[in-house]
């Protein structure tokens, strides 16, 4: 069913939209914010300055959004879609020339009154660009090799933007996001298996590969491999944050340290523990009872988010959505595998948890999209 | 475009599908996360709460004050002194080079010092103090206090450093500290770890040295949370360390700087003992130096003039030293003699100024002969052959024995470096050391104490002790090791026939009392504290037959080194004795001459605990005793100002 077959006056109008809206999600929302206001706040010592307090008002203005987002109908937003990744693809261009450059990537470009991460927008406007490429194509083509090809050049121009920055992390989420909405949208099982048994096949080859006259790596880039492998090798160089994020993590205990107690965060032994290893920080201080429940809160808005999708009979909705939590839910996989030494180090921040800005207010607009498909659909 | 509702209805059942799917994979993803929260905080916690805490916490050590040292009267010989030093903490000085050139306009700064200081600077961590000038004086260190708001990170610090305030007199005897050597960490298999904590001083020689275990303590610790690079956030518990223990010598201070001020500049020694308890009042060695010096780190030209020096200032003569005993050993003869029962006191033996043993002739030192010579006569005018004669008859091995059982041949342990046993010959030495066999010659050699036999002049005045009791007198230096008093040594009875040691004493009392006696210019008069002594004068050359010819046998004819040592050994007062002195004065000449005076003076003032009356004095010594007593106390005064002042 299309939003053409609508019988439009079951949507709510007016006001009565906020009725509709889906308040537990925005609860969990808020929740999952908290926690980062908490901990920026323990991170500063005790402090609102420097971070707590930028974080609230980004909140703030985040959940305005939000609501703004959310009551323009869904129908308008896909129909913004292609323009929304053209928007995003032209300031992911932009940046090469006029960003700032940060931590030795350019990957903002500064509008004066926050720092705008283009590669962040870039991760919602392709869900959406993928979103409305699915709703339109005919379901009987989806897996034509021809119309597989297609939303893969889609996924792959930003994402080697985003490479040039160079920014792994977020092309590693474009490139997984890119491919779990391919998944959602029914593209046929084959491809997927013959791209992870090639994956597994390539890297096979790369390990096989080591030592040999063919080397497909520099000797450094192996070293790099095997101190992820085993931090222990190198506490001092490249292994050094990760060591201590895990002791960070498991000096919590149970119940952890106690709030402002963690000793591993305060004493700056944990590296960038307002950003990418806040959740260590957090682990540290709550203990494992604090950082199981940050993944329930986690958890459940993936599953407020499937059951919305479920609900919902409107192609690009549904899409959307599902697409939108499976973004969601590689942020916090990736942050946590990464903080908990499951995966390498690659700068992905935790969701409304870490410090950051347009990170912030580009999944307040998606969870926007995912209130709009909410409220707007058939009844 | 228009799409078929049932290719609608159909596809999105596979959405359906396909993010039902999705989210359970997303689920059992989650479900591995809490696995792994699990697996680290949970089943490894303990593991990384300690890696955490080793983390954040360092263990620092607090360097426990050094026991001090005092003289029996509580006179303090080693103490400690809080020294000054000047510290600059990068950060907070803003300005470094502007920082110092105003602390540079306060206070004197060593060029050398501050280029290694602000070198230091760079290299380290921006919030830790670094050293720019050291031993500041107080009134640098007022000046800098009160200057602090100009002067921001410099900060004015104190710690203790040693001090010997009697300066060179108790040198030889306390030593010095000083700071940790590769070699002396090497010593210990595990060394204190205070040994490593920089800046910080053990002993090198004499008690400071020997006592080290005793007088260095245990260190205290602290515990400190540091950040990740280093910088100290606060203390988190402290132990406090156990200061050294204070020993307590048995020298009394004022009698060794009298001694000291009365060798001068003679390379000599003195040592001073009580004879009923073997407590040494007084050992002196001669000339000194200032370990001071030594604490602050000497420099390579004045340690070079001190090993250079032929009088040796570096050498601690009254222990290390040993020295032909001449004469002195006379009295060991007569008593191996008379307790083999092969002389009777009276007996008299015809001196002709030679004895002819093997075809060789050993003259006495009187050329033209004594004549008839008993016992009493032949020590108090110390006639040579009268102890060749003894010593033929008593054989070298009586002799050996005797001179063991009075302290000879063999170191007392008293806390100084480098003690040395002496030498006391025998047939079995001789063959084993220099792998020959003992001939009569090397018996009549050591009669008067030449050829093999060497004492120290600690184990001349033990010698002393024990003839004057008859009791086993050992030395002692240390009187407390903090409040435990050290054992003296139990003196039995050496069981002398006490007939025997009475001939013995009477005979050293005509030394210097019977005028014709060899000492007698040295006597005292005073009937209470009147001495027995000895006098030696050991030869360091042998004269050769061209000198003898030239006439040539006047030590003062002779340059310094080739003189013979003068040495005088006595105990006092001869009725009821108290103390036992050894004087050896290097190359001084003639022992009556040289080292008599030395010993009465010494000893009248051992006696009398300061300046003695004149009136002990013979009426024509007594206006240069008063000269010199009055040069004396001048000396000591200059020497170390609060030596007059008792702590």
């Amino acid at each position: 069913m299309s939003y053409l077959e609508y019988t439009v006056k079951t949507v709510p109008a007016g006001w009565r939209k906020m009725l509709f809206i889906n308040w537990p999600l925005v609860v969990l929302l808020t929740a999952l914010a908290g926690v980062g206001f908490l901990m920026l706040y323990s991170v500063a010592g005790g402090s609102m300055a420097p971070w707590a307090e930028p974080q609230l008002k980004r909140y703030a203005l985040g959940l305005a959004l939000m609501f703004v987002v959310a009551m323009v109908p869904i129908w308008f937003w896909r129909n913004m879609s292609v323009m929304a990744y053209l928007i995003a693809l032209a300031l992911l261009v932009a940046v090469e020339f006029f960003g700032t450059v940060g931590m030795g990537a350019q990957r903002w470009i500064d509008l004066g009154f926050m720092r705008l991460q283009p590669s962040e927008l870039m991760k919602i406007a392709m869900v959406m660009m993928l979103a409305a490429y699915y709703d339109w194509l005919p379901m009987r083509k989806t897996s034509h090799p021809f119309w597989v090809i297609l939303p893969v050049f889609i996924i792959l121009l930003p994402t080697g933007l985003v490479l040039t920055q160079p920014d792994l992390g977020t092309a590693i989420l474009l490139v997984a996001g890119g491919g779990l909405m391919m998944f959602l949208a029914g593209v046929h099982w084959a491809y997927f298996v013959t791209l992870i048994a090639g994956g597994v096949a390539g890297i096979y080859t790369v390990f096989l590969s080591r030592g040999t006259d063919w080397q497909l790596l520099k000797d450094y880039q192996f070293r790099r491999i095997d101190t992820f492998l085993d931090p222990s090798t190198d506490p001092l160089g490249a292994g050094y944050h990760i060591t201590q994020a895990k002791i960070a993590m498991g000096s919590g205990g149970w119940t952890g340290r106690g709030f402002m107690q963690g000793t591993q965060s305060r004493l700056n032994f944990l590296p960038e523990k307002h950003t990418d290893f806040i959740f260590n920080t957090l682990a540290e201080e709550f203990g494992f009872i604090g950082g199981f429940s940050l993944l329930a809160l986690y958890v459940l808005v993936l599953v407020f988010c499937i059951t919305s999708a479920l609900q919902n009979r409107d192609r690009y909705s549904a899409l959307l959505i599902l697409g939108i939590g499976a973004t969601f839910f590689l942020f916090f996989a990736v942050n946590m595998s990464m903080v908990m030494g499951l995966a390498p180090v690659v700068g992905v921040p935790l969701p409304l948890v870490s410090y950051g800005g347009s990170a912030m207010l580009v999944l307040m607009i998606a969870f926007g999209l995912v209130q709009s498909a909410h409220i707007h659909r058939a009844r | 475009m228009r799409r078929a509702p049932k290719d609608s209805a159909e596809s999105m059942r596979r959405i359906s599908r396909r993010g039902v799917l999705l989210g359970g994979a997303q689920l059992a993803f989650a479900g591995a996360l809490a696995l792994r929260m699990r697996h680290l905080q949970v089943d490894q916690a303990d593991e990384f709460r300690l890696l955490a805490e080793e983390n954040r916490i360092n263990i620092r050590l607090i360097p426990p004050s050094r026991g001090q040292i005092f003289d029996r009267n509580g006179v303090i010989l080693a103490g400690n002194e809080p020294s000054y030093r000047i510290t600059i903490v990068r950060e907070d000085a803003g300005d470094v080079d502007d920082t110092i050139a105003r602390l540079s306009a306060l206070v004197q700064l060593d060029e050398d010092e501050l280029g290694r200081a602000v070198a230091e600077m760079q290299r380290s961590a921006p919030f830790l103090p670094v050293t720019v000038a050291e031993r500041v004086s107080w009134e640098d260190i007022s000046r800098v206090a009160v200057n602090a708001p100009a002067l921001p990170g410099v900060t004015p610090e104190v710690g203790l450093s040693r001090v010997y305030p009697r300066k060179g007199d108790f040198a030889h005897v306390v030593g010095y500290v000083g700071p940790v050597s590769e070699r002396d960490l090497a010593r210990y298999e595990q060394p204190d770890p205070v040994l490593r904590i920089p800046r910080f001083q053990i002993g090198k020689v004499g008690i400071e040295a020997r006592h080290e275990e005793q007088l260095r303590g245990r260190a205290g610790a602290k515990r400190v949370e540091v950040n990740a690079v280093g910088r100290v956030m606060r203390e988190l518990d402290r132990r406090e360390g156990t200061p050294g223990a204070d020993l307590q010598l048995t020298v009394d201070a004022g009698l060794q700087s009298y001694i000291q001020a009365r060798l001068g500049t003679e390379s000599a020694s003195v040592v001073v003992m009580d004879v009923n308890n073997g407590d040494l009042l007084g050992i002196a060695s001669s000339p000194s130096y200032d370990p001071n010096k030594f604490v602050r780190g000497i420099s390579v030209a004045d340690y070079s003039t001190l090993r250079e020096n032929d009088h040796r200032p570096l050498a601690s003569k009254t222990v290390q030293d040993a020295y032909p005993p001449g004469s002195t050993f006379k009295m060991v003869t007569a008593l191996a003699a008379l307790d083999a029962g092969v002389v009777a006191p009276d007996e008299t033996v015809w001196c002709p100024g030679h004895l002819k043993v093997g075809g060789r002739r050993f003259h006495c030192w009187k050329r033209a002969g004594h004549g008839h010579m008993n016992l009493e006569q032949s020590l108090r005018e110390s006639c040579d052959v009268y102890y060749y004669d003894l010593a033929l008859k008593v054989g070298i091995e009586r002799i050996a024995e005797t001179a063991k059982r009075l302290g000879l041949g063999h170191a007392f342990s008293i806390g100084m470096s480098a003690v040395t046993d002496g030498l006391i010959p025998d047939k079995e030495w001789k063959l084993r050391e220099r792998g020959k066999s003992w001939v009569i010659g090397d018996t009549v050699n050591s009669s008067i104490g030449q050829g093999f036999v060497l004492c120290s002049p600690l184990q001349q005045a033990v010698m002393t002790a024990r003839l004057a009791t008859g009791r086993s007198v050992a030395p002692r230096l240390v009187r407390h090791i903090g409040d435990t008093e050290q054992a003296i040594s139990e003196a039995a009875d050496m069981n002398f026939n006490e007939n025997h040691l009475r001939q013995i004493r009477r005979a050293m009392f005509a030394v210097s009392n019977n005028r014709r006696g060899t000492a007698y210019r040295s006597r005292i008069i005073e009937d209470a504290y009147r001495m027995a002594g000895k006098t030696g004068t050991s030869q360091v050359r042998n004269i050769t037959a061209a000198e003898r010819a030239r006439g040539v046998t006047r030590n003062e004819d002779l340059p310094w080194k080739r003189r013979d040592h003068a040495l005088f050994v006595n105990y006092a007062p001869y009725d009821n004795p108290k103390i036992a002195v050894s004087v050896v004065v290097e190359h001084g000449g003639g022992g009556s001459k040289a080292a008599a005076p030395i010993g009465r003076d010494v000893t009248l003032q051992a006696l009398f605990g300061g300046p003695p009356p004149l009136d002990a004095y013979p009426s024509g010594d007594r206006a240069h005793i008063a000269a010199q007593q009055e040069r004396l106390q001048k000396l000591i005064e200059e020497s170390s100002p609060e030596a007059s002042s008792r702590a």
